[in-house]
């Protein structure tokens, strides 16, 4: 073997054994995991089941699982309405500022999100920046009760995600070709209908990208609820957590983080059909 | 008037995202220790974090880990972008596919699944643990930003090399890395901030010996704050914002 294929298969074949050792191994573990017995003495037990994924179905693990999929979901709908119109306004903004000002976006997307919960406690709390400026105004005669609350744990997910909504969807609104909406307007069509024909057609596959990057995150984020919710609000990232972390029960804990990963495949799979569809529809 | 209205909507969603760290910033050189009263400029607290031993380590054993993680990821995700771009190989598709899916994946399942791979293999949660943890998180970062790179290359520059006898390893040493190396470095600084950014995957896959940044500040807030941690949030911030602006940079430097 010459100097060039050795250099080449070694390359290819160290790539393929990391991703092996470290992407495809753990999820087959997780999903062997999650197939199994908790054991009473060791962690896990032989023997296959599907006790798991049927006690998730169970009412207060089902119940919960709701809640924390409704949560999520308001949360990416409410980055939606938010991050939309703006995403839009940015692309509308001068070339000159546009990179400034999407900078801007991209700072706290960076910004560590625990310092960013952090930041939002002071804000918040009953002693925080917006209970001492509305007393001080005197529009209250006593502190709200912010923290601790669903509405918490709302602003927290919205305030932490926002950039991951904002993003996809200014790339998607960049990339909508104008010569598109001028041809509409040329046939007689106003701004609005403009808008609501072509614009957002084409950037559906952006809409879901960006709802699949607040959505599926929102899931996991148990310090936020944590931090903002007190020990009421439950996401599923505190259940599986609190499964391997407090009750030791790591096939319970797979099951539910599997079950997370099929929802992800989902949302990719329909992601991929909105963005064949909408391809097409470019080309007709 | 609707342009008034549009930049009004923006500023407010500017405000949203930037108060919250500004009062941070603001209360950091406040003299105050309990309330929020103005009570005076003060640089107390920078000086109260450099004294901070637990703060410090837990600040210093996260940069560490940033730039390992870094560093490792930045070598394995070039790699693999150069190979998913030069060669074409049987699984060269499962390759890019498995990139993405972990690109996707929400962390809480990636930090769960390196759990399990760590406990079967009995390594011991730590500083290793974590750094090859966080290195999956970023190699697919690093991979797509350098493979975007490769897309814009001239394609001719590396058949003449071929054509003058340049084998696989001089046309990637000489050839393809020098081209891709602002976009090399880019991912560099992004994995860095990844890293830094990261709090789920640090919480599951590190052990008491290796405390992290995150890690410390929620266990503070949970049991009440001291305005230094306002402090060292700023450092890190400006940490952050330093390494995000060179990447820009670096990768804008293509067009």
């Amino acid at each position: 073997m010459n100097k060039s294929a050795l250099f080449r298969r070694l390359l290819i074949g160290s790539t393929c054994a990391w991703m092996v050792l470290l992407a495809l191994i753990p999820y087959l573990i997780l999903l062997g995991a999650s197939l199994l017995e908790r054991g009473a003495e060791t962690l896990v037990k032989p023997g296959l089941t599907l006790a798991n994924y049927l006690h998730l179905l169970s009412p207060a693990v089902f119940s919960m699982a709701v809640d924390s999929i409704g949560l999520a979901a308001i949360a990416a709908l409410l980055c939606l309405m938010i991050g939309y119109p703006f995403a839009y306004i940015l692309t509308q903004a001068s070339h000159k500022v546009q990179p400034l000002l999407l900078l801007l976006v991209m700072i706290p997307f960076w910004t560590n999100s625990l310092i960013r919960t952090y930041a939002l406690v002071m804000m918040l709390k009953a002693d925080g920046v917006i209970n001492s400026l509305l007393l001080w105004i005197g529009l209250i005669d006593e502190p709200l009760q912010m923290m601790y609350s669903p509405l918490a744990v709302f602003i927290g997910l919205v305030y932490t995600l926002l950039p991951f909504m904002i993003l996809p969807l200014y790339a998607a609104l960049k990339a909508v070709d104008p010569r598109l909406l001028e041809a509409g307007r040329d046939l007689g069509a106003g701004r609005l209908q403009n808008f609501c024909r072509i614009t957002v057609p084409l950037t559906v596959p952006g809409i879901i990208a960006g709802s699949m990057l607040v959505f599926l995150p929102a899931l996991g984020m148990f310090y936020i609820s944590d931090i903002l919710g007190g020990a009421r609000t439950m996401l599923l990232g505190n259940y599986i957590r609190d499964q391997f972390l407090v009750f030791r029960n790591i096939p319970m804990g797979a099951a539910a983080s599997v079950t997370m990963t099929l929802a992800m495949g989902l949302m990719l799979f329909l992601y991929s059909l909105a963005h064949r569809r909408s391809g097409k529809e470019m080309m007709q | 008037m609707t342009r008034w209205l549009q930049q009004m909507f923006a500023a407010c969603v500017y405000g949203f995202l930037y108060l919250p760290l500004a009062i941070v910033a603001l209360f950091s050189l406040n003299s105050s220790k309990y309330s929020l009263a103005w009570k005076g400029f003060t640089l107390d607290w920078y000086v109260k974090l450099w004294q901070n031993p637990g703060l410090m380590t837990a600040a210093f054993n996260s940069l560490i880990i940033a730039a390992c993680a870094a560093t490792l990821a930045t070598l394995l995700g070039t790699v693999a972008a150069f190979i998913l771009h030069q060669y074409r190989f049987p699984g060269r598709r499962i390759l890019f596919g498995t990139l993405f899916v972990m690109m996707m994946s929400p962390d809480i399942v990636i930090a769960i699944s390196l759990l399990l791979l760590f406990l079967a293999l009995y390594l011991p949660l730590g500083f290793s643990t974590l750094l090859l943890a966080h290195t999956v998180l970023c190699v697919p970062f690093v991979a797509t930003t350098v493979y975007s790179r490769f897309h814009g290359f001239p394609t001719d520059i590396v058949d003449a090399a071929k054509d003058l006898g340049a084998g696989e390893y001089q046309i990637f040493r000489h050839i393809v890395l020098p081209l891709a190396a602002p976009a090399v470095i880019g991912g560099w600084l992004l994995s860095f901030t990844l890293s830094l950014d990261d709090v789920i995957i640090s919480f599951f896959t590190t052990g008491p010996d290796y405390e992290v940044l995150p890690l410390r500040i929620y266990s503070m807030v949970r049991l009440g704050i001291k305005p230094d941690v306002n402090a060292l949030c700023v450092v890190m911030m400006a940490i952050t914002v330093t390494a995000l602006i060179l990447s820009r940079k670096l990768l804008k430097e293509k067009k």
